[in-house]
């Protein structure tokens, strides 16, 4: 007899389920739907308070970017998602090849987020800049001895040098900015350089990394400065300290977190005014102080903590080469042993 | 049942059931090939979607993939797989037969407190694990501190580190099967063996282990296949594996069809493998001569006592109790991982890995009595292709599940004459789960199913029980404990699942380990211990229970 309560439980659960079958369809012009990469701790303030001026709720599901791209790519015309976020550049210009967002034609926006923060081709903004530098530990060098990425090659750098994975978009996203500006044979080179320096294989994220700097595993690594951020607000005591890269030459490394409107939505100016609005002066603050990135609004100022690490030249380039090169990046990294 | 044909939903279910009541002889085997079949199909569609995908591989990519990525990967994932293999295999038939044979300080205790390591997710005790022993960590930091700044030792983040995660965190799926093979052996065959002059370490090499092979092969089984799809832990060693180079061609180089076309050559070994174990299994027969009680155990002296106390309390303390108190230590540190939300998110978990366990196992159980009914190719074939899911990497499953779905949903309007959708419904998600995880729950059934002697079925059969009254009369009394196995393994699994749940759950629907995947992808891995403790609190309770259970019937 035991058998009929498993079949039992099933039958169950499928009618519950067939129960719940109808709700996800249901569209309503007071809620919009967002497919997230960024995760909700870090979204769920703004839509909360975007609720609250606006009466529109918000759906979000998080999920990696290159699912949530293919997520877009098999729902087709059945999509009930009206944003994608993306915490990189890379992914949004993967995301608009596909054809899964479209372009939005907005003054506001133009206004508010920097040419070379934006699709020129108008499917994705940036919201957040996020941007990439050196960190060394003060204790085994100064400052004085650091300059730019490209520098990292060179071999008085030998056993001194913590990356993170090649496998992060991050890194791939650098070394696609650095064959944007050097082109593919001398980026090769300087990530040769870089593996050749390499103290300890390859860290699986910036914060472990960072603990192994500071720890003296050591002298120099990469990483972005919210993970800085972060580590120093609960460890202030750490030999850590930053550094701006290339001040003299092309600039710090920056990509951005941001948003495009997807292709199929069923409410593209609702969901315009939401992007809208995040990109705007209240938002901004919200949107990169949660995580201790830079306002993509040059209107806005940071975070006082963020502030304090002072002012740097940002790279120029358009993030978009993040993504156009993103593929060759990875290869070049495959080819230089740089894991 | 008539009851549960009357029920009118759980298609599969009542065609069972039709199934089983209907005639005898040629036409059920049949119809039990076809429900075999069925299942199968409902399985291999996404994977089978997945494939189609192939055709948008780059071959420029696959020469580049060929020279620069497979040769590594190819080495580091063979020596993965053998290393966890030797690892989880000791450990757990090793366990398993102290357990079940000797009496020492501890025992009863350690019976159930060595399967907590699988409450514990392999990720999790990764990044414990790294967060402890790497050159920052406070183990090196301490010896640095003492012998010196320049010491060294052997890197943590590599492949042996890996493997020893793994094999530290599979090793109670070979521990359960194994315990419930030399339990259910009974002291009979031992005696047997004993009384034939094998002294008691060769009746194990010699009776009792080659008698416990369906149980050892399903586990191993299932830890390879684990082993192959891992991509959470792995990453956290940032070891290049296959399914690291499956990420890779995905997410970086922006290339499914050249993911799902690594993924397929993954499916292909998993599909070997498989085949060869049951080739190999299916030439002897397993069924045991008596149903002993074998509890009770022969006392060990004091030294070796201590000495198994000491080995079940070692391996406990590494997989499970030191890293559970390393993640208490940083949820006390941190707590920002966790608000009001939270217990919604365990008892969503919970929910979700019951109602899994509970589709998983009965359709394992299906397809475990099709094979038995109608032996054969066909069944044999249908029940390989029905548990393939296992062997690939969970998000690339995602990706041909959601496919399946999106192309169903396409014409559901059309065929059910109303705006339905299954794609982001908990069917979805129960579906993607049955697909990845049949395999767990079909390996001890069909393990249970082989010891019960064919002249069972023979007296039934003569005694004019068909083949519905065989499965519930005579099988599923026997089978008991192996469906408790199943459930228990399929639940643990669902529950820390991580990308199919990403991908499929419906609005809200965050589990605990969509918690996790959070706070880890921002590398905040001291946030990520609550909701961690959470999981594994969460996996306590029905592993105790399903444990208790398990035994009482065994």
């Amino acid at each position: 007899m035991s058998l009929r309560s498993p079949a039992r439980r099933t039958l169950a659960a499928l009618a519950i389920a067939a129960c719940l079958l109808p709700a996800a369809q249901a569209t309503a012009a007071d809620r919009l739907v967002v497919y997230s990469a960024r995760i909700e701790a870090l979204i769920k303030p703004m839509f909360e308070a975007y609720t609250k001026e606006t009466g529109v709720e918000i759906q979000y599901v998080t999920d990696k970017e290159g699912a949530l791209v293919e997520r877009l790519k098999a729902e087709g015309a059945n999509t009930t998602a009206d944003l994608l976020i993306t915490t990189d550049a890379g992914n949004l210009w993967q995301a608009a090849q596909e054809g899964v967002l479209r372009p939005v034609e907005s003054a506001v926006l133009e206004k508010a987020v920097p040419a070379n923060l934006r699709d020129p081709g108008k499917q994705w903004f940036g919201l957040s800049i996020r941007a990439r530098t050196l960190f060394f530990n003060s204790k085994m060098a100064k400052a004085g001895e650091l300059s730019t990425y490209e520098d990292l090659a060179a071999p008085k750098w030998r056993g001194k040098l913590c990356l993170r994975s090649s496998k992060k978009v991050y890194n791939q996203s650098l070394v696609a900015m650095l064959i944007s500006e050097h082109g593919e044979a001398k980026a090769e080179q300087i990530v040769r350089g870089w593996v050749a320096n390499l103290a300890a294989e390859p860290f699986a994220d910036d914060t472990r990394m960072l603990e192994a700097v500071a720890a003296g595993q050591c002298a120099v690594g990469i990483a972005n400065t919210y993970y800085y951020g972060r580590l120093m607000e609960k460890k202030p005591e750490l030999p850590l300290a930053i550094f701006w890269a290339n001040q003299n030459d092309g600039g710090v490394h920056v990509n951005v977190s941001g948003a495009g409107l997807t292709k199929h939505g069923k409410q593209p100016a609702q969901a315009q005014k939401l992007l809208e609005w995040l990109a705007s002066p209240k938002a901004q603050n919200l949107f990169a102080d949660v995580n201790l990135e830079f306002p993509v609004n040059p209107a806005v100022a940071p975070d006082p903590v963020v502030k304090a690490w002072g002012s740097f030249k940002a790279s120029p380039l358009n993030v978009v080469e993040a993504g156009r090169l993103q593929a060759t990046a990875v290869r070049l990294m495959d080819r230089a042993g740089y894991r | 049942m008539p009851a549960i044909a009357d029920n009118g939903a759980g298609g599969q279910t009542r065609l069972a059931f039709a199934l089983a009541g209907a005639g005898s002889g040629e036409r059920q085997r049949r119809l039990w090939r076809a429900l075999a079949l069925l299942i199968a199909a409902l399985i291999v569609a996404p994977l089978a979607v997945l494939l189609t995908r192939i055709g948008d591989a780059d071959p420029q990519l696959l020469e580049h993939l060929l020279g620069h990525v497979l040769p590594t990967v190819s080495i580091n994932t063979l020596l993965l797989v053998c290393l966890v293999v030797a690892g989880t295999g000791t450990l757990g038939t090793g366990l398993a037969w102290l357990i079940s044979r000797y009496r020492f300080p501890g025992r009863d205790l350690f019976s159930w407190a060595l399967l907590l390591p699988m409450a514990l997710p392999a990720y999790v005790l990764a990044f414990v694990a790294v967060g402890l022993l790497d050159f920052a960590g406070p183990l090196q930091t301490a010896l640095r501190a003492l012998l010196g700044p320049e010491l060294r030792l052997p890197p943590v983040r590599s492949v042996g580190g890996a493997a020893l995660v793994l094999s530290l965190s599979l090793y109670p799926y070979v521990y359960l099967l194994c315990r419930n093979a030399f339990d259910s052996q009974g002291q009979r065959a031992m005696e047997a063996a004993r009384s034939l002059g094998l002294s008691r370490r060769r009746a194990f090499w010699r009776v009792a282990l080659p008698m416990s092979r369906p149980w050892l092969a399903a586990g191993l089984l299932l830890v390879v296949m684990e082993t192959l799809a891992d991509f959470g832990t792995v990453s956290v060693f940032n070891v290049d594996t296959f399914t690291t180079a499956i990420y890779k061609s995905w997410f970086g180089l922006f290339s499914l069809g050249t993911a799902a076309q690594l993924a397929s050559l993954l499916l292909l070994i998993g599909f070997g493998i498989a085949l060869t174990e049951h080739r190999l299994r299916d030439r002897a027969g397993y069924w045991s001569p008596g149903r002993g009680r074998s509890g009770t155990g022969e006392d060990l002296p004091d030294t070796s006592g201590w000495l198994a106390t000491g080995i079940c309390l070692g391996v406990l303390m590494l997989a499970f109790l030191i890293p559970l108190a390393q993640l208490l230590l940083w949820a006390a540190a941190d707590a920002s991982g966790i608000d009001a939300s939270s217990l919604r998110a365990a008892g969503r978990t919970l929910l979700l890995g019951m109602a899994a366990a509970a589709l998983v196992v009965s359709t394992a159980l299906l397809l475990a009595y099709a094979r038995r009914e109608a032996p054969g190719r066909v069944t044999d074939i249908a029940t390989r292709l029905a548990t393939l899911g296992y062997a690939i990497p969970g998000a690339v499953l995602a990706v041909g599940v959601f496919v399946a779905l999106s192309l169903t949903d396409r014409a559901l309007p059309a065929l059910a004459g109303a705006d339905w959708r299954i794609g982001g419904t908990l069917v979805a998600i129960l579906f993607a789960y049955q697909a990845r995880f049949l395999a767990v729950g079909f390996g001890p059934v069909e393990a249970g199913m082989a010891r019960i002697g064919r002249s069972l079925d023979d007296a039934a059969r003569v005694l004019g029980a068909g083949s519905r009254r065989r499965l519930l009369q005579v099988h599923l009394p026997l089978l008991a404990p192996s469906l408790f196995s199943a459930a228990a393994l399929v639940l643990v699994d669902v529950m820390k699942e991580m990308p199919i749940t990403l991908m499929t759950r419906p609005f809200g629907w965050d589990t605990l380990a969509v918690r996790i995947f959070e706070l880890t992808s921002e590398g905040q891995w001291e946030a990520a211990a609550l909701p961690s403790l959470a999981l594994v609190a969460t996996g306590l309770l029905p592993l105790v229970l399903l444990n208790r259970q398990a035994q009482s019937r065994a």
